[in-house]
């Protein structure tokens, strides 16, 4: 085992599928020799040689139609996009085709491609380096969606989409990268050291897709959330005192269905919490099965806290994100109720 | 300043419209065999004159000359002419069934059958080729069982694709057949990934991608040129430039400006421009980019100059847009007459053994559709309704599986 930030965890993944697999290799802007903006790909190149690692043009279609192909040829591409709010060129690649192949074609050729992207707020990004589309991607079927919150599971969960048969959207929450987050911006930064979560193993390990982790078990309210808003959620439950139940839901394609269903059979509550703005967002999924599955046992409304209806603001940044304050409102209302 | 005239802005016309004479006069053709053959290793800047000229090797009189001539053994010859003209006869017939209800679409090749024969017949059997919807004559160059197309059109029990694709957008990987979508540009891309790939494992597989002329102006089109290049991709990259995408003629394309080959200098690529209904000049430059590509010098652009005689699918009805007489005053004639033609010339080939072909093939389509008549036309036979479900992802999620048992399938 060895301490690694959600960077260091993610590097070591491609390192060690770089190292074990001749089929897979990395590509985007500034991800050769420079290592990518984030560094997630630092040193690959040097370590793995030009053609396992190395810079694109600046052209997110170009890049995705690329991998596509590789991947349809019996590559496992890695491609990276330097900032989720820079995917939407690649958009028609990756509905059109990446989801569709397999079908359209009976299964004669795939995409097993993995689009590895930096998302989410709370950098000062303003709108085109902080938003969280993840929910039309959820949108799409035939992709599959990854968030990890952590650096144990991010490794396990980038190597377990790069072997995945289907193309993967692995999501990182650029805020974590280098320490966990509990919301409140002007508190100190804390690192990833100690947490038990930056235990990583140095080989080669798998979390399966479409596997929920319970963070926190509780009696009284479901939580659901990933990414960021895990840590703001544990920050904003331990502030509540109430006994929350926390589901990090690490992807939201495959969704653990079951384990979010068990959960709020016991709870009879629910809170569903998402940085993305709210309206269209994966709550509404999320919200809508819940109801379906767990209406007679639900206790209160299901509540959604998320991003405001607004594209991501600069200067409002931490009046726009939501903060454990506003989950901790909704816990109380939602146990008042 | 206040001198100058107003501005005006250009919306491109073309040359006529329905009920106007045809002219053809906004283009040159230059005589066959007239356009230098430059070494396929040469590097690009020295070949820049040839995306504004015309490839041809086949004369007013059927004979091949020039340097482009490919040298073609009569069998491949024969082999292309069936393979084009099984592809005209298909198509009416599919084009009439299309009209009696059997099937929801169709789209025809006609006029445009040498590109798909003879690229296919020049390329290997691990290259890939890309195609649009309109190169069906590479399948038929390769043997694809004709009743698997027929299947395929009638979305019925034995379609290969399990009634999940629109008719004639196939897919056939063991015939170097990328899987076709109704968007178009966006497999531009694909190709060169896939010749990346074939790079990077050090093998010798290349591909094929074609594009329509309008769909050119796509970011598709631009980006596939940018990485192929960028990353010397052995990749042949093709424009079919046939005039007409649905109703719009080539100059919305941009085609007023300059040539669709031309768009290779600014990328560094070498572009030719040729003659796409001569089957000959279709195989040579075929032939040239695929050596250019094997010997790891890169990609080749390469416009095919053709004329989409039919309408661009059983849903538009070309009369409305452009003149009646317009597709048979082509300058460049039928590309399965100017291979006929040659062929007879050379002493290989008759009116006898043409028609006797063609009765054939007639003959073989007629029994085929019947085949697939009796599995079943659209609406009258289909696919397990349990194979709506297959195939979304490797293995389904619980979506898909609930979602299938509340269909009860």
């Amino acid at each position: 085992m060895t301490s690694m930030n959600m960077i260091q965890a993610l590097n070591n993944a491609l390192d060690v599928k770089l190292t074990q697999d001749p089929d897979v290799l990395i590509f985007g802007e500034d991800a050769g020799y420079f290592g990518g903006v984030f560094r997630v790909t630092d040193k690959l190149q040097e370590k793995h040689g030009l053609t396992r690692c190395f810079d694109t043009p600046i052209a997110e279609g170009g890049i995705i139609a690329t991998a596509i192909g590789m991947g349809a040829y019996g590559l496992r591409p890695v491609a990276e996009i330097q900032f989720a709010d820079y995917i939407l060129p690649a958009f028609d690649q990756l509905v059109s085709e990446a989801a569709r192949l397999r079908y359209r074609s009976n299964g004669e050729f795939s995409a097993p491609i993995t689009v590895r992207s930096p998302y989410g707020g709370g950098i000062f990004g303003g709108q085109t380096h902080s938003q969280s589309p993840e929910a039309i991607f959820a949108h799409i079927t035939g992709l599959k969606t990854v968030i990890p919150s952590n650096p144990y599971d991010a490794k396990g969960l980038l190597i377990a989409s790069i072997e995945c048969d289907d193309p993967v959207i692995f999501l990182e929450p650029k805020r974590i990268y280098n320490g966990p987050f509990e919301g409140y911006h002007d508190r100190p930064i804390k690192t990833w050291a100690g947490h038990p979560m930056a235990d990583v193993p140095e080989g080669h390990y798998t979390l399966p897709l479409g596997k929920a982790a319970i963070t926190r078990s509780g009696q009284d309210v479901t939580v659901l959330a990933y990414g960021t808003m895990v840590h703001v959620a544990l920050a904003g439950i331990e502030e509540s005192g109430i006994d929350a139940e926390l589901i990090d839901l690490r992807s939201i394609v495959p969704l653990d269905i079951d384990t979010i269903v068990e959960s709020v059979k016991k709870t009879g509550r629910c809170v569903i919490f998402h940085e993305a703005s709210r309206f269209g967002g994966f709550g509404g999924e999320l919200s809508a099965l819940v109801q379906e599955r767990c209406f007679y046992h639900l206790t209160a409304p299901i509540e959604r806290i998320a991003g405001w209806d607004t594209p991501y603001p600069h200067a409002f940044e931490w009046d726009y994100f939501p903060g454990a304050d506003r989950l901790v409102a909704a816990l109380r209302r939602t146990m008042e109720a | 300043m206040s001198n100058l005239p107003p501005l005006q802005l250009h919306i491109p016309v073309p040359p006529s419209r329905p009920g106007e004479p045809v002219s053809f006069d906004h283009f040159t053709f230059p005589a066959a065999g007239s356009v230098r053959c430059p070494d396929s290793a040469v590097d690009e800047s020295e070949m820049r004159d040839l995306p504004y000229d015309l490839i041809r090797v086949l004369d007013e009189e059927g004979a091949a000359v020039g340097p482009w001539d490919p040298g073609l053994s009569p069998d491949i010859l024969r082999r292309g002419l069936r393979a084009m003209l099984l592809t005209r006869i298909f198509d009416d017939r599919m084009f009439k069934a299309h009209r009696q209800g059997k099937t929801s679409f169709y789209m025809k090749s006609t006029g445009e059958e040498a590109i798909g024969a003879a690229q296919s017949l020049m390329l290997g059997k691990n290259d890939m080729c890309f195609p649009t919807y309109r190169v069906m004559s590479w399948l038929m160059a390769r043997d694809y069982p004709l009743i698997d197309m027929v299947n395929q059109i009638f979305s019925n029990a034995q379609d290969p694709l399990k009634g999940r694709q629109m008719p004639i957008l196939f897919s056939a990987r063991e015939y170097g057949f990328y899987s076709l979508s109704g968007n178009v540009g966006s497999r531009f891309g694909h190709a060169v990934g896939w010749a990346m790939a074939s790079a990077y494992k050090n093998r010798n597989d290349i591909a094929l991608a074609y594009i329509g002329e309008g769909t050119t102006a796509e970011g598709d089109f631009h980006e596939a040129l940018t990485f192929a290049s960028v990353y010397r991709a052995p990749v042949i990259l093709c424009v079919t430039n046939n005039q007409w995408a649905i109703s719009s003629f080539s100059g919305i394309a941009g085609a007023e400006a300059t040539t669709f080959a031309a768009k290779a200098i600014a990328y560094g690529l070498p572009g030719l421009r040729v003659d796409g209904n001569d089957f000959l000049a279709v195989a040579a430059a075929t032939r040239w980019a695929e050596e250019r590509a094997r010997n790891n010098h890169g990609a080749t652009l390469i416009e095919f100059f053709t004329y989409r005689v039919a309408g661009h699918s059983t849903s538009d009805d070309p009369t409305k847009y452009r003149p009646t007489e317009e597709a048979e005053k082509w300058p460049l004639g039928d590309p399965i007459t100017r291979l006929k033609q040659h062929l007879i010339a050379i002493g290989e080939w008759s009116e006898e053994r043409h028609e006797s072909m063609a009765t054939e093939l007639t003959e073989t389509v007629r029994a085929t559709v019947k085949q697939g008549e009796a599995v079943g036309t659209l609406g009258k036979s289909k696919p397990s309704t349990r194979e709506m479900f297959e195939g979304v992802f490797a293995e389904p999620d619980w979506r898909v599986i609930e979602q299938r048992r509340e269909l009860g399938v």
